[in-house]
């Protein structure tokens, strides 16, 4: 077990460490961002002066150095523009995220197994038909218009809802309606798939030969062994919304790390940046290590050597 | 991990198992109404001049941001374009960008895939740790960087969604080879001397296509919602372009008074989407009954 894991850090230490590489030097192929953060009508010896400030006059190979030698210390250097420490602007913006992301998360457990379950067990009928007409409509619209829609029928039309922003419980319903559905929607698929291939199993027609009434099949026999792909996909929906969720953030004003990241960006904030590639990396990183672990729990047949 | 890639592959059961080939579709009612969709779609976007009342860049200012009406089914935009014309001229972004996308990153990945999985070594731990690593950052980051760093455009957008698409299918074609390499018929053809060129291209590849044909079919999916999403986000197709996610952004800046700006190609994505959807399940209900549960 010791091994296994030594080996699984040594991979997520590796697959982090070369995201930050390739994001560092492909934020700096079209060179240093100084000009965006000076006055207009500044002077070009001001423009030499602020970049030798910044380091950028240095090689790129000794940027890239410097910085890594920082990172590992979890120095990720000052924010261009706002001139603190760029690793605590970022996490000051995960509280935001991961709240959204756990209503999120929950929703999404609550709506997509139970619809998964129903829709497998009753395969064929019109339960099913809805489910999978439910799921196929919320795997195919896509985030961001779902959200623009959701703001103008309950924020704009019938005003019962905040339109954007941060706040009570009203502010969470339309940004986690968002994210639910398209990752509900991929959820219910994968349990109604996988409860349908957990009831052909041998075991299935032993218990209802031994005369358990099928609900109790399904909550002692299928549900635990149909657990495995279900947990999977939810593991990588959750690394997913916990890094940030860009898009729905940005719809609804949210300050959360997605939309941070995404300012960053445009702003060319490059220590901001790369702070955000390393949290979300090994947030996402981080869960799957936790959902391999699960497997253990689930299926006992499974075993890290 | 690398066992999850089948389950992250979309999926709904058939519930009428359709027969081989073309004839099946009729039995399928969702697989005929996806293909009926994306048929439209492509017609939109072949005949797009034809099909289009007004030209969709034009803009005439003495009728910006009207309510749909006769002369208008969908509506006219803040610069008084026909919106119903830009929809009709948007499948064309949308469906170039799936298409070729697909093909390219579907290419590069299947490539690395035979290559890392039928030679193994070392090519093939590299092969992989580097899908771990683009498969550990998110795609739509990706992407992003990529266009802001480049510059926005048809290419670069089509370059990121390359860099962004190919593991999957590393993953599902090297799954496939690693199962395929010890059958007999591989072995048989390497006892006879076969070179590797020749086993992959005529032993291993055929039995690889169906999984690649069915994987790309819902990645073009992805892939339109992915190039809606990027250009939404303003890094992609850039004005006056008509183009659905860029259409939606516009629209953005007008939701609290012009909500067919947003709602019209918005729909035709999500439409669009569900075709291509409903024409890969049924695709693979089809081909590959295995794929299924």
């Amino acid at each position: 077990m010791s091994r296994y894991l030594l080996g699984r850090a040594g991979q997520a230490v590796l697959a982090i460490f070369l995201a930050l590489t390739v994001v560092f030097f492909l934020v700096r192929i079209t060179g240093d961002p100084v000009i965006l953060f000076l006055p207009q009508d500044v002077q070009p010896k001001d423009i030499v002066y602020f970049r030798h400030l910044l380091g950028f006059d240095r090689p790129v190979w000794q940027q890239y150095l410097s910085f890594l030698g920082g990172a590992v210390h979890g120095d990720f250097g000052r924010s261009l523009r706002y001139r603190t420490p760029a690793l605590s602007l970022v996490v000051s913006r995960l509280p935001a995220t991961f709240q959204l992301a756990a209503t999120s998360l929950a929703m999404v457990a609550c709506a997509a197994v139970p619809v998964g379950i129903a829709s497998a067990a009753r395969r064929g009928t019109f339960v099913d038909n809805i489910g999978i007409a439910a799921t196929a409509a919320g795997q195919a619209v896509p985030g961001f218009w779902l959200g623009l829609m959701l703001i103008w029928v309950f924020g704009v039309w019938l005003r019962w809802l905040p339109v954007a922003g941060y706040g009570g419980w009203t502010h969470f319903v339309l940004p986690s309606l968002t994210l639910t559905a398209f990752y509900a929607a991929q959820i219910a698929r994968i349990t109604r798939s996988s409860v349908l291939d957990a009831l052909g199993q041998d075991y299935v027609r032993t218990a209802r030969a031994k005369g358990i009434h099928e609900r109790g099949v399904l909550a002692r026999h299928v549900l635990k062994n149909a657990a495995i792909p279900i947990v999977t996909v939810f593991g990588l929906n959750a690394g997913q919304l916990l890094g940030g969720a860009v898009v729905t953030e940005t719809i609804f004003a949210w300050p959360g790390i997605g939309q941070y990241i995404l300012n960053a960006l445009r702003g060319r904030d490059f220590p901001v940046v790369m702070v955000g590639v390393f949290l979300t990396s090994a947030i996402y990183i981080l869960v799957n290590f936790l959902v391999d672990l699960s497997y253990v729990w689930l299926n006992p047949q499974v075993r890290y050597g | 991990m690398a066992e999850s890639a089948r389950w992250l592959v979309p999926r709904t059961g058939a519930l009428r198992r359709g027969g081989r080939g073309l004839p099946g579709l009729w039995r399928s009612r969702t697989g005929t109404l996806g293909v009926a969709i994306v048929a439209v779609a492509v017609l939109c976007a072949a005949l797009a001049p034809v099909l289009a009342p007004y030209n969709p860049t034009a803009a005439q200012f003495s009728t910006t941001l009207r309510p749909p009406s006769a002369a208008h089914p969908f509506g006219t935009d803040q610069l008084g374009r026909d919106v119903l014309s830009r929809v009709i001229f948007g499948a064309r972004i949308s469906l170039l960008v799936g298409g070729v996308t697909v093909l390219i990153s579907g290419f590069v990945g299947c490539a690395l895939g035979m290559l890392s999985g039928y030679l193994g070594g070392w090519l093939d731990a590299a092969v992989m740790r580097l899908a771990d690593v683009q498969l550990s950052f998110p795609f739509i980051l990706l992407a992003l960087t990529i266009n802001a760093v480049i510059g926005a455009g048809l290419q670069t957008i089509m370059l990121s969604l390359v860099v962004a698409g190919w593991p999957l299918y590393v993953r599902v074609v090297r799954g496939e080879i690693l199962a395929l390499r010890h059958r007999e018929y591989v072995q048989a053809a390497i006892a006879t001397g076969a070179r590797n060129g020749r086993v992959m291209w005529q032993h291993v590849l055929p039995n690889v296509a169906t999984p690649i044909i069915v994987v790309s079919t819902l990645q073009v999916s992805q892939f339109i919602i992915a190039e809606a999403t990027i250009s939404f986000l303003g890094f992609g197709i850039q004005p006056p372009t008509a183009a659905w996610g860029g259409m939606v952004s516009d629209g953005r800046n007008y939701i609290f008074f012009a909500w067919w700006l947003t709602a019209f190609p918005g729909a035709a994505l999500a439409l669009t989407a569900l075709g291509v959807n409903l024409t890969g399940d049924w695709l693979r209900d089809t081909l590959d009954p295995r794929l299924r549960t």
